[in-house]
């Protein structure tokens, strides 16, 4: 987009890109649709990460080619996927179990708005169809870290880190940290605030205070 | 006991009602009881209440019973992709209870289990306690949510041998193994049926415990959502 030109800031795949620096080697990581799914491209040469897929596997291999493609594996967004030697498969309470339990490391999810104090909205936008929340309610009460990746403004330019959510919750108090196309933001604990922690090439610290209106420490 | 049926509509025979629960296996289109739901389907029953994870697509899967309206409700945590559902839906004429899908897929196995409710995490501070139960253990908040319990369950596996022990196929198996467990009854749908003694004991996925009838419903022409592919580098 022109204006993304004109003040700087990552485009999508760079977004992915700076969540990726969140992972470390050994992690199991759940990866939401859409950009958090590219994320998986820009795992560090040498680190060993697992991705999780929370319909029943943990390893997700690369889309197969044609003739490898097989109804019987999928992702959670229904796309065929390919398997590894190190893959496993489990049903779904399984799967549940170990994002409830707490065993998964980081899970990195979209958002259409996040409030100061952490609390994610992500599944539905009151009088539109709604088509459920799929597993991201257990994700973000279940997961270790929770990196929510969106834009900072929405479409009609207001801003999606607030004050409060005005959108039916995900999860309250749920989210460690936020990356938009502007700017990164993180807490230490859910008890603590944000903290502006990094700024997007070309974007300064004032634009992002005038597109937020979240409370946040700088 | 021969649990072997030669059809769909001779397993479910005697089985059916008007508004009983049921629970289906199945995460979009893969591992779905697909021969099971057709045979519902021509049975005619009405007024279910299914928990299934989605809702099929138009004139897929469980599609084709919201098609014929024998649906009451559906208890799912994601039922995108269907225009017939979301017309009865916004229309009212469908009952529709969002549940997240680990807790649905807890559900079914706490039922199956003789687990009434239990209490978690997921949805404190949604739309989805509301009504429920909230209790602190340890200084954090948790909902009570009820197991399910359900008059039938229908499910698709890859291999069963005769006595009804089932192996599941990759990530097909997703709510099957739950959704054959919380049914008072369970009948599954199978691409191989295989003799007694061929399935090696340490790799059966469901124990024929909770299989109680089973039919061959192969051949299948499984569905893919969306198929996405990489290109191969040339050599």
């Amino acid at each position: 987009m022109a204006t993304q030109v004109e003040t700087g800031g990552w485009a999508r795949d760079q977004m992915a890109q700076r969540a990726a620096k969140e992972l470390k080697d050994g992690y199991y990581v759940n990866l939401g649709i859409g950009i958090p799914t590219l994320v998986a491209n820009h795992v560090p040469e040498g680190m060993t990460v697992t991705l999780q897929s929370e319909n029943g596997m943990l390893g997700i291999g690369p889309f197969p080619f044609e003739d490898e493609v097989d109804p019987d594996l999928i992702n959670a967004g229904k796309q065929t996927i390919s398997e590894l030697p190190q893959s496993s498969y489990f049903d779904s309470a399984q799967s549940f179990a170990m994002i409830r339990g707490g065993h998964i490391d980081l899970a990195v999810l979209g958002g259409m708005e996040v409030s100061q104090d952490g609390d994610l909205a992500n599944w539905m936008v009151p009088g539109k169809m709604i088509k459920g929340m799929g597993g991201a309610m257990d994700l973000v009460a279940g997961v270790k870290k929770i990196i929510v990746v969106m834009e900072h403004v929405s479409k009609n330019g207001d801003s999606k880190f607030i004050p409060e959510c005005t959108l039916p919750l995900t999860g309250k108090n749920v989210v460690d940290m936020i990356i938009t196309d502007l700017a990164v933001f993180q807490r230490q604990d859910h008890d603590s605030p944000f903290k502006l922690i990094e700024l997007a090439p070309g974007v300064t610290a004032e634009e992002v205070r005038g597109k937020t209106t979240a409370r946040y420490a700088e | 006991m021969q649990k072997i049926y030669p059809n769909a509509r001779a397993a479910l025979d005697g089985l059916l009602f008007d508004g009983m629960t049921i629970a289906a296996g199945g995460f979009g289109l893969c591992g779905i009881p697909e021969r099971l739901i057709d045979a519902i389907q021509t049975a005619g029953v009405k007024d279910l209440i299914i928990a299934s994870n989605n809702a099929g697509i138009d004139n897929e899967g469980l599609g084709k019973l919201l098609r014929t309206r024998q649906v009451k409700k559906m208890i799912s945590s994601y039922v995108g992709e269907n225009k017939e559902f979301e017309r009865q839906f916004l229309a009212h004429e469908l009952e529709v209870e969002f549940c997240p899908q680990g807790t649905l897929a807890e559900r079914m196995r706490a039922g199956g289990a003789g687990i009434p409710g239990f209490y978690t995490k997921t949805g404190f501070g949604t739309q989805v306690a509301e009504g429920k139960e909230v209790k602190n253990f340890d200084g954090e908040d948790y909902i009570l949510e009820r197991g399910i319990r359900a008059d039938l369950g229908i499910v698709k596996g890859w291999k069963a041998d005769e006595s009804g022990n089932l192996m599941f196929r990759k990530t097909a198996r997703n709510f099957n193994l739950p959704a054959a467990t919380c049914g008072k009854v369970c009948v599954a749908e199978v691409e191989e049926i295989v003799p007694v003694g061929s399935l090696d004991p340490d790799c059966i996925h469901l124990p024929s415990i909770y299989v109680k009838r089973l039919i061959l419903g192969a051949p299948y022409d499984k569905k893919i959502e969306f198929k996405t592919v990489r290109e191969r580098e040339a050599a």
